[in-house]
């Protein structure tokens, strides 16, 4: 069981802003991230792109963003569960919540903030009328152990660094590798798209462009796929279907912990941005309340006073006082300590 | 500059006449979440996501696709041939009368 004082469910920007407030109070945070790497959609869909509106910054990229944010919480130590989602809340007898991964971890808070986005991102499934039957026997979204792929026939479906990465990496491994893709052109890094050129010519992948997948075959256990090209539509056999079609934000099983909702947010009142759960509270995108703006700067206004609440409650009775961190420097958890420099006072008249 | 008038089709097939402003610098997702159409414009417009995907039905000339656009719409589901993504439409006098349908939700 992993115990904190703080549980934030979403390590994107405001999540890893939130720690830093929240260290600032001598609080410390643990943060689940359904994605393996933090920094939310800032590092998943756009890490290159410039944001101009974070105040102080003119202009910074979305992934330098994520790497400021980390290094600005780093003294208050903040530990990671990635690459899990959060998938069940439960409010124990002494008023702590747990929880629970969809991979089992348990995880035990006085407060629970749901920094959550758009919600966790999930693969993108294509829309094929029985996908979900071969999920466990033959379908893969992601590849978790490219061994079991050994011998087998496989064939994966998408036009982005992703398909073409794993074609490379499986083309010695898999007996057979089909990369289908709706267009003749890849979008991926050309060193890429030069080595499947290479291991096409030398017949380690079949390429199928342009070409769709637009049929599953099977008993138990997938066997074959209908592949759409102009010329009409194909069989194919093989024994694992990857469609890689990028991932995208689903809200998931948070909508069942019994949290009001509208319109795919979390309502939350605007004094601390608790939802109706005392002690859960919501902020960022994830949020709602009459007035709302979806903007990384809000998220951090919002993840500040949340923080002054969540005292109250871990501390109950204990008076604070608001800091200026240029008055009062920083502590941080490692035992570092920040400061402005002394000025040196020097008598004119000796 | 006036307003021009767009006409979108809804999921449920419900049409909705919208009056959208050429002077803010709007684009055809952003136009639906003003007038809170299930328009869920995940990536902000940055052609990244595809939830704005929208067929033309009419024969209003548009701005051409960029590579950006083209790519998403290349691996986007419910792609056909009239395909494209609302948040790489900038609302211009000339789309007046534009009459668009929202693809299915990816």
């Amino acid at each position: 069981m992993i115990t904190t004082d703080i549980l934030i469910i979403g390590a994107g920007p405001t999540g890893l802003f939130t720690v830093f407030e929240a260290g600032l109070l001598k609080l410390r945070c643990h943060l689940i991230d359904a994605l393996p790497q933090p920094g939310g959609q800032c590092s998943e869909l756009y890490p290159k792109k410039p944001i101009y509106d974070i105040p102080g910054c003119p202009e910074i990229l979305a992934g330098d963003l994520t790497k400021n944010l980390l290094k600005q919480s780093e003294q208050f130590q903040p530990t990671f569960t990635l690459g899990e989602r959060a998938d069940t809340l439960d409010k124990q007898e002494d008023g702590t919540f747990i929880v629970t991964t969809n991979k089992g971890t348990k995880h035990q808070a006085k407060i629970v903030v749901i920094a959550g986005g758009l919600g966790s991102f999930e693969p993108r499934k294509p829309p094929l009328e029985n996908i979900s039957d071969y999920e466990e026997t033959g379908i893969d979204y992601f590849i978790k152990d490219p061994e079991k792929y050994r011998d087998k026939k496989v064939v994966l479906a998408g036009g982005g660094d992703s398909a073409l990465d794993w074609s490379i990496f499986l083309a010695d491994i898999a007996s057979e590798l089909t990369l289908v893709h709706r267009r003749n052109e890849f979008r991926g890094a050309l060193d890429s798209v030069e080595k499947v050129r290479e291991l096409t010519a030398s017949g380690k992948i079949r390429v199928t462009t342009p070409a769709e997948v637009v049929g599953l075959e099977g008993d138990q256990k997938l066997t074959g796929i209908n592949i759409k090209t102009a010329d009409g539509i194909y069989t194919q056999s093989t024994d694992y279907f990857i469609p890689l079609f990028g991932l995208s934000p689903k809200l998931g099983p948070l909508t069942e912990w019994g949290l009001e909702l509208e319109k795919n947010a979390i309502k939350v009142n605007t004094f601390d941005y608790q939802t109706n759960i005392p002690g859960v509270y919501a902020i960022g995108d994830i949020n709602t309340y009459p007035g709302k703006l979806k903007l990384i700067l809000c998220g951090f206004h919002e993840a500040t006073l949340m923080c002054q609440s969540a005292f109250q409650i871990i501390n109950p009775g204990k008076r604070n006082v608001l800091k200026y961190t240029t008055v009062s420097g920083i502590d941080g958890f490692d035992g570092s300590r920040k400061e402005a420099p002394k000025a040196v006072v020097q008598a004119i008249n000796q | 500059m006036s307003d021009i008038t767009i006409y979108i089709k809804d999921r449920e097939g419900v049409n909705h006449k919208l009056l959208a402003p050429t002077d803010m610098s709007m684009n055809i997702m952003e136009l639906c979440k003003a007038y809170e159409l299930p328009v869920e414009g995940t990536c902000g417009g940055m052609a990244l996501c595809a939830s704005c995907q929208c067929y033309v039905q009419s024969s209003h000339v548009l701005s051409p696709m960029t590579d950006d656009e083209d790519a998403m719409l290349s691996e986007a589901f419910f792609v056909e041939e009239n395909s494209r993504l609302g948040c790489q439409l900038n609302l211009e006098e000339s789309m007046d009368g534009l009459k668009l349908e929202l693809a299915p939700e990816n």
